[in-house]
């Protein structure tokens, strides 16, 4: 598994309250810690987690503030496809963004990967695991690009092993499973067509 | 604990702790003896993570939430009058719940280090006001520390109970909500420290003082801040020393984290000097005349009010919210302090911005029994005035059920006045106040007495929900359980209220929606003719783990071909599990949301939503 060891990464995860935007925040965050590297959230509480609009941000090096500038994040994670409008505003000139949609979102200039976490979070029996299955997608589908994430999916499947009873924690690694087949699933495909194009 | 690559076990030398648990280990790790406070958002998790300390240590002796700001303010004052370190936490309008015993305090002043945590929230994402707790801090005559990070704020939490304890003063902790709910990597929490030997020790010219002794007082407590203006502890720190330049920067808080990062990004480490603000107020005089000597301008950038600026007394070098530099409303985001520097230092380019979009809007979750209330209140009282107050239920806007909202228990006081200026009409209003269990506790009762005293024609809905809900389920002086899940006594609403002279007073479950209809109609008119009715919407918040097991079995629900997709639903229950798929007529449930509390079964006025097994 190619790890990339950049200096700075800056990642957006924004949602809707109730959808887990928090939890996911943390165990990549907890992901960086595990790699002995300096971290720093910043996150939505109160009335917002009531259905609003929520957002975090997650920096990983050498930072001092906790928000990320608006053209500066590497990437984001889009629990709810209608906050594109609100937040891509994040990303810097070819960042990426990993969708929870039905369809591939129209966003020029960003390399966009889509999953309906949605449906195969109500396929698998966990209508709540659209958070965990979306990491496991970007998990897969940004594995051996230059922009990956700074953890494994191992790294990820221990951590929310230890913070979780026996079923829970079997839950979570089946959500996060289906994510990441999807993921390698896309990946292929993308890589095949690409390939497929260099050939004409 | 995380497994490598080779799956071998490493034990991470540093944890992920919120602002909030950085401040908890800061206190506890340094003797803190007694912790108190009433849940407020970004405040709440600092108590929360005190008590989880509690529970794994059995230290601090004393945590406790208290029935409002003012009374855990005065128990955490007492507890440093006997000598031990204590504090007391809570969001920023709280502070003006305690602001009596505060600026009394400060001239008192204290024997064990005492520190106030008093959280803000610029932008505001979760309060009624911006307001800036450093000039109550100010307005007290006590001293206040900005931290800048989860970090540091643990560091000040150590450096406030030292200087607490050096000048006899409480100390104010201002973390802004940036700091309480940011996550950083940090060396998990110490052992707690001893604490202190307790033992009050009797001084009525200080602890009762008259106010002839009150000036004596006073006048110490000058003395004691002109000596912390000087103090190298908390002076402010320039960061950059080896930068040269007839101009510099001073920030305090998250503001000076920005700057810090935005200094060094746009290259100007080395030519802008930059000094942070550890206590914003007393500004250090030594520090003043520094600045004042060396540079030509000065910028000053700080959240939310100019409180640095508006010590170091030189208008026409001070650069900040003055002369408009920076803004003096809303949360100082990072983009905005870039473009401030950007513009100080002249430099050519801007800082990019975020598009202004709406986002979504919160709603009360699916099956709240709020939403359920709040619907009922409509239909009992369609022309009524709907006073509303602080928590969940303001959300009660979506609804059209809630008119006004001002602070912590106006929804009866509110109630009061709109009645004594109505009730000369032969055709008055109705008027139904709506109020949360905690915030009926917090701030209600004496309203309510006072009510009672004026013979006030309302209907209060006290909404219990058995719990503090917006702040994340803390308990109420109903719940009979502490901070520790330790158990309690538990206080008795409906006694509560006939105590405070209250006639009518029925308690209901407003998921059986028709009798609960039925039950405030009948408040409504024992209220025009003779004075306050109560009603008491009791059923658990969904989101409670201390909620016991329902007794009631989920109702599914589906939508038949009866809709006409009116919309009625939508708009008047507003439930986030109805849902209309663009392009679609009908209205449909979203499994995945629905908490089959089976409301809406009696909602739909072509009877369209029904239940799956009910035979229908």
């Amino acid at each position: 598994m190619t790890k990339i060891e950049a200096k700075r990464n800056q990642i957006v995860i924004s949602g809707v309250g109730g959808q887990g935007v928090l939890f996911v925040t943390r165990i990549l965050a907890e992901a960086a810690i595990g790699h002995r590297r300096p971290v720093l959230t910043s996150e939505t509480h109160g009335m917002a987690q009531r259905g609003g609009t929520v957002i975090s941000h997650l920096k990983v090096g050498d930072f001092a503030s906790p928000l990320i500038r608006p053209g500066a994040a590497d990437g984001m994670l889009v629990l709810k496809e209608e906050n594109i409008a609100a937040h891509r505003g994040f990303l810097r000139p070819g960042g990426w963004m990993v969708v929870n949609a039905r369809e591939v979102a129209d966003a020029p200039g960003v390399v966009c990967g889509q999953i309906d976490a949605d449906d195969i979070a109500c396929q698998i029996g966990q209508p709540k695991a659209a958070n965990v299955i979306l990491l496991g997608f970007a998990l897969a589908w940004l594995d051996g690009s230059n922009v990956g994430l700074w953890c494994s999916r191992r790294d990820i499947e221990n951590i929310v092993a230890s913070g979780a009873d026996r079923k829970r924690a079997e839950d979570l690694a089946a959500a996060i499973d289906a994510g990441y087949a999807e993921g390698t699933l896309k990946k292929n495909r993308n890589s095949k067509h690409e390939a497929r194009n260099k050939h004409e | 604990m995380i497994a490598n690559e080779r799956g071998k076990k490493k034990v991470t030398e540093r944890k992920l702790m919120l602002g909030n648990e950085a401040i908890a280990a800061g206190l506890v790790e340094n003797g803190c003896a007694m912790a108190t406070s009433y849940p407020g958002t970004p405040a709440s998790e600092i108590l929360a993570a005190i008590a989880r300390l509690k529970i794994d240590t059995g230290r601090p002796r004393h945590v406790q939430w208290a029935i409002n700001e003012k009374v855990a303010f005065e128990i955490a004052y007492a507890g440093c009058m006997s000598g031990l370190r204590t504090a007391v936490s809570m969001k920023q309008v709280g502070l003006n719940v305690a602001s009596d015993p505060l600026m009394s305090a400060a001239y008192m002043g204290v024997r064990g280090g005492f520190v106030v945590i008093s959280a803000d929230d610029p932008g505001p994402h979760s309060s009624q006001t911006e307001q800036d707790s450093r000039l109550m801090a100010m307005l007290a005559k006590i001293p206040v520390l900005d931290p800048d990070s989860p970090a540091q704020a643990r560091q000040m939490a150590k450096l406030a109970y030292e200087i607490s304890e050096a000048y006899e003063i409480p100390v104010m902790l201002r973390p802004t909500t940036r700091v309480c709910h940011s996550r950083q990597d940090l060396p998990p929490a110490g052992g707690p420290a001893e604490e202190a030997e307790v033992g009050f020790k009797k001084d009525p010219s200080r602890w009762a003082a008259t106010p002839k002794f009150r000036l004596q007082l006073h006048r110490a407590l000058e003395e004691k801040l002109d000596a912390l203006s000087a103090d190298p502890r908390t002076a402010p720190r320039l960061l950059n020393p080896d930068a040269a330049g007839h101009r510099a920067i001073a920030a305090s808080g998250v503001a000076a984290a920005h700057a810090r990062e935005i200094l060094q990004d746009l290259g100007l480490w080395e030519t802008l000097p930059f000094y942070q603000v550890l206590q914003p107020f007393p500004l250090h005089r030594s520090f003043i005349d520094e600045i004042l000597g060396k540079y030509s301008e000065i910028l000053v950038i700080e959240e939310t009010t100019g409180v640095i600026e508006m010590q170091i007394a030189d208008r026409q070098r001070v650069r900040g919210k003055q002369d408009g530099r920076v803004p003096s409303v809303g949360e100082l985001h990072p983009e905005t302090v870039e473009s401030v520097i950007r513009a100080f230092a002249d430099l050519p380019g801007h800082a990019a911005q975020m598009p202004t979009v709406p986002g979504r809007r919160p709603t009360l979750c699916a099956g709240c029994p709020h939403r359920a209330s709040f619907y009922a209140v409509k239909k009992a009282a369609p022309r009524g005035i709907y006073t509303s107050d602080i928590g969940c239920y303001t959300l009660g806007l979506n609804l059209g059920a809630v008119d006004t909202v001002l602070c912590m228990g106006a929804a009866i006081s509110q109630a009061a006045g709109f009645y004594h200026a109505h009730r000369h009409l032969t055709t008055r209003p109705d008027i139904v106040a709506t109020i949360g269990d905690s915030t009926f506790f917090h701030a209600g009762v004496p309203a309510l007495i006072d009510a009672v005293a004026q013979q006030v024609r309302f209907v209060l809905v006290i909404l219990d929900n058995r719990t503090t809900a917006m702040t994340g389920n803390q308990p109420t002086p109903a719940t009979g359980v502490g901070a520790c899940d330790e158990p309690l006594s538990a206080v008795d609403i409906e006694g509560l209220v006939a105590g405070c002279g209250v006639k009518f007073c029925r308690t209901a479950d407003p998921y059986e929606l028709a009798p609960f209809i039925a039950l405030l109609k009948e408040a409504v008119s024992f209220s025009r003719e003779q004075g306050p009715a109560v009603v008491i919407a009791r059923h658990p918040c969904l989101l409670d783990r201390r909620r016991g097991p329902s007794d009631q079995e989920p109702v599914q629900v589906v939508v038949t071909d009866d809709c006409d997709g009116c919309g009625y639903c939508l708009k008047h229950f507003e439930c986030p599990a109805l849902v209309q798929v663009k392009g679609e007529e009908r209205v449909r449930i979203d499994p995945g949301i629905c908490s089959g509390c089976g409301v809406c079964l009696s909602i739909c006025r072509n009877h369209a939503i029904v239940a799956v097994d009910s035979g229908n």
